[in-house]
């Protein structure tokens, strides 16, 4: 075969050797005599036995092979016509815009990369998949050698997946772990990472932390599939089992629930290309990726899946994010609200903050000690935001009013909300007054609430939040004024507590000159505190539910104690 | 090694419970109930102790004459049970205790699981994997 294809004369499997090879691979197995003539009858597609693998031919050959037979005739035809074009295959190459994509990796035999082959093998790959979603559940062991017989899908991608195919079984041997890579539907695209990234980033702004378990749960539960189901897709994803996701770990979530909720069975175990390690890689490697997979799915119609599946997450994301800023917010800031009373409860937890941290930061650090682990998260986010703030705010609050702080510190914020710095500013005008928060401590939670929903309005609010509760709201603050920066001195209007009228009287002048703006801020601003609210005093109840408890244990310890002590004093 | 391992909560109900497949099921399950009675006993025993790794771990709970049960309770008076066989001979209390810490590690990571609700019956797979690979252990 080799010599007939014409390899052995150029000394290399060109793309067209490689296309006659694999014909007259097929020719032979289906037992027609090895000619250059078999290549123009209609053959069956060549079946490769996966070495490593279980070596099963695919049960999705047979399915996909009705629909390549169509398309086989138009292959040999073409095939034919690269015979002739023999000696111009960079020619060929070019002519073929559907190649254009695939026609470096190829180009360059000896430097296949199988990345990007893979990538574009996936891309073919989910071309077929709308024909057959059947092979799928078997899809991971079975990738290779699923090549050949989904190749079928189109006489181009025939003969992308015949290179590509060819490159596989070549390369099987010499590198281990590419079985990997071709698993399309559990590889992330370029476009896809990006909408996960973002919504990394709306339930936690520093891309380099962790989103805790109970945000990932209210956000992932809005996906509306089963609570197992969830618990399974987390048990995958997170890899470190700490409780918290990291990027890469929930890019890996986000898109099993998409491909979930697209009809794809979960996957045994996490698939390679969904691995934190892999994820983290391949991150700072966009580039290649892109014009791989903008300029393929332009080219080639086929390709419907993976734009379905980006338009239906895409969609399903929107369902999800309908209403996300706010109740994220507001899940953020039941935490914060958690870490906040906790953090007056205990004072204690800020002498534990820097050890903790250091813990959290690390990714793979486990805070199993910690019955919290949001809280740790927190503190960790709050840390890793804090080290370059800390040092101005006691002084930039001190002994001024609040009010002018808010003017100079929305200003400079403002450019500071996009730089991705927290912006001390904006948290900080509260922190030096303890006897303001002492007053309110207790009020502290619904204003600090009522700060973190109406984004504009955290300027008065804030000042009465306790130093330790500032950072954690300072992500969605920020975010918030990201979205309403023209809206920024118009909420404090809406603020509540007293020390704060005193700064939106002296916000009102300014306030007033946006009025149009104003009134739809407010109104979202007044409808967030309410559901803040809401929420605020749900888990009010709840923990004076869990005090009561608590104490009640407290005293039956302590009577047991009682009963216990005459015994050991006779 | 181990025929049946069973998970049980604070309120004694069983979260997990799995037997090596070729064996009578019930009969585990009743010695895993009786057991109990025997955790309950050394737990009150403990008293004030510290909590402890030493202490988590309860040791032989009862022989009886195939099977030895083993016991060992967390923080949160999550009770593991292990019936081990009798006629694997010198199983020391090292193993036993190692086995112990997979588990607890193992319902660690349950537990971290933000879908799981405590007192639920454990479903994860990763789980059922790390007890199953305890049970066909030595066999």
């Amino acid at each position: 075969i080799t010599e007939l294809c014409g390899a052995k004369r150029v000394g290399y499997f060109g793309p067209t050797q490689f296309y006659i090879a694999l014909k007259l691979i097929a020719a032979a197995q289906s037992g027609l005599p090895v000619r250059i003539e078999s290549i123009k009858c209609e053959l069956p597609l060549p079946r490769f036995m996966m070495s490593k693998n279980d070596g099963e031919i695919r049960f999705g050959n047979p399915a996909e092979l009705h629909g390549a037979k169509v398309q086989i005739p138009y292959l040999t035809t073409e095939k034919n016509s690269f015979k002739r074009m023999d000696d111009e295959d960079k020619q060929q190459e070019t002519q073929s815009p559907t190649m254009s994509p695939l026609a470096s990796p190829p180009s360059s035999p000896p430097h296949y990369q199988r990345v990007p082959l893979s990538h574009g093998y996936s891309k073919l790959r989910s071309g077929t998949e709308q024909m057959h979603p059947a092979p799928y559940e078997a899809r991971q062991p079975l990738v290779q050698t699923e090549g050949p017989s989904s190749g079928g899908a189109g006489p181009k991608p025939l003969r992308h997946q015949a290179s590509l195919i060819r490159s596989f079984s070549v390369e099987r041997e010499l590198q281990d772990n590419s079985s990997g890579y071709p698993d399309e539907p559990w590889r992330i695209t370029a476009e896809q990472r990006e909408y996960y990234v973002n919504q990394f980033r709306s339930l936690q702004p520093d891309p380099s932390s962790f989103i805790s378990g109970s945000v990932a749960k209210n956000f992932f539960t809005k996906s509306k599939l089963s609570i197992p189901e969830l618990s399974y897709i987390w048990e995958l994803s997170d890899a470190d089992c700490d409780g918290a996701l990291t990027l890469p770990e929930f890019c890996a979530a986000f898109h099993l629930i998409v491909a979930r909720k697209n009809g794809y069975p979960l996957p045994e175990g996490l698939p390679p290309t969904l691995q934190p390690e892999y994820l983290q890689a391949a991150f700072p490697k966009p580039k290649w990726e892109c014009p791989l997979f903008d300029s393929y799915s332009e080219t080639l119609p086929a390709n419907q899946q993976p734009r379905d599946l980006n338009r239906i997450e895409k969609t399903s994301i929107k369902d999800m994010a309908d209403f996300p800023v706010p109740t994220q917010d507001v899940t953020g800031d039941d935490k914060q609200v958690l870490k906040s009373t906790t953090n007056e409860a205990l004072p204690k937890d800020v002498s534990e903050d820097p050890a903790t941290p250091k813990d959290s930061n690390n990714l793979k650090a486990r805070p199993r000690s910690r019955s919290y682990s949001s809280t740790s998260i927190e503190e960790a986010m709050k840390r890793g935001e804090d080290p370059p703030t800390p040092p101005p705010r006691p002084q930039k609050t001190h002994s001024r009013a609040a009010s002018l702080d808010l003017n100079k510190v929305f200003q400079p914020s403002v450019p500071a909300t996009k730089s991705g710095l927290l912006p001390p500013p904006p948290a900080l005008p509260p922190r030096p007054c303890p006897s303001q928060s002492e007053q309110v401590s207790e009020a502290d939670i619904l204003p600090q609430l009522n700060r973190a929903p109406s984004q504009a309005a955290e300027g008065s609010p804030a000042k009465k939040d306790t130093p330790y509760s500032q950072p954690p709201s300072k992500p969605i603050r920020r975010k918030f004024r990201s979205e309403h920066q023209t809206a920024e001195n118009h909420e404090p209007s809406t603020t509540v507590s007293g020390p704060a009228s005193v700064a939106t009287v002296k916000l009102h002048p300014t306030v007033q000159k946006q009025s149009s703006k104003q009134k739809k801020a407010i109104q979202t601003a007044i409808r967030k505190n309410k559901e803040a609210n809401a929420v605020l005093a749900r888990l009010n109840s709840e923990l004076q539910q869990q005090l009561k408890e608590v104490h009640q244990e407290r005293i039956a310890l302590e009577n047991q104690l009682e009963q216990l002590r005459p015994v050991t004093v006779l | 090694m181990a025929v049946c391992i069973a998970v049980i909560a604070k309120e004694n109900y069983p979260l997990y419970i799995r037997s090596a497949p070729t064996e009578n099921e019930l009969k585990f399950h009743y010695m895993v109930h009786t057991s109990l009675d025997v955790v309950d006993e050394k737990i009150s025993a403990m008293g004030k102790a510290l909590v402890d790794q030493r202490e988590l771990y309860l040791g032989l709970l009862y022989p009886t004459e195939d099977y030895k049960v083993y016991g060992y309770v967390t923080n949160s008076k999550v009770k593991f049970v292990m019936v081990v066989d009798s006629s694997n001979t010198a199983l020391r209390d090292n193993e036993i205790r190692s086995m112990f810490r997979k588990l607890h590690n193992s319902y660690t990571d349950v537990m971290c699981n933000p879908f799981y609700n405590p007192g639920d019956r454990i479903q994860s797979r990763a789980f059922d994997n790390m007890v199953m690979s305890m049970m066909v252990q030595v066999c």
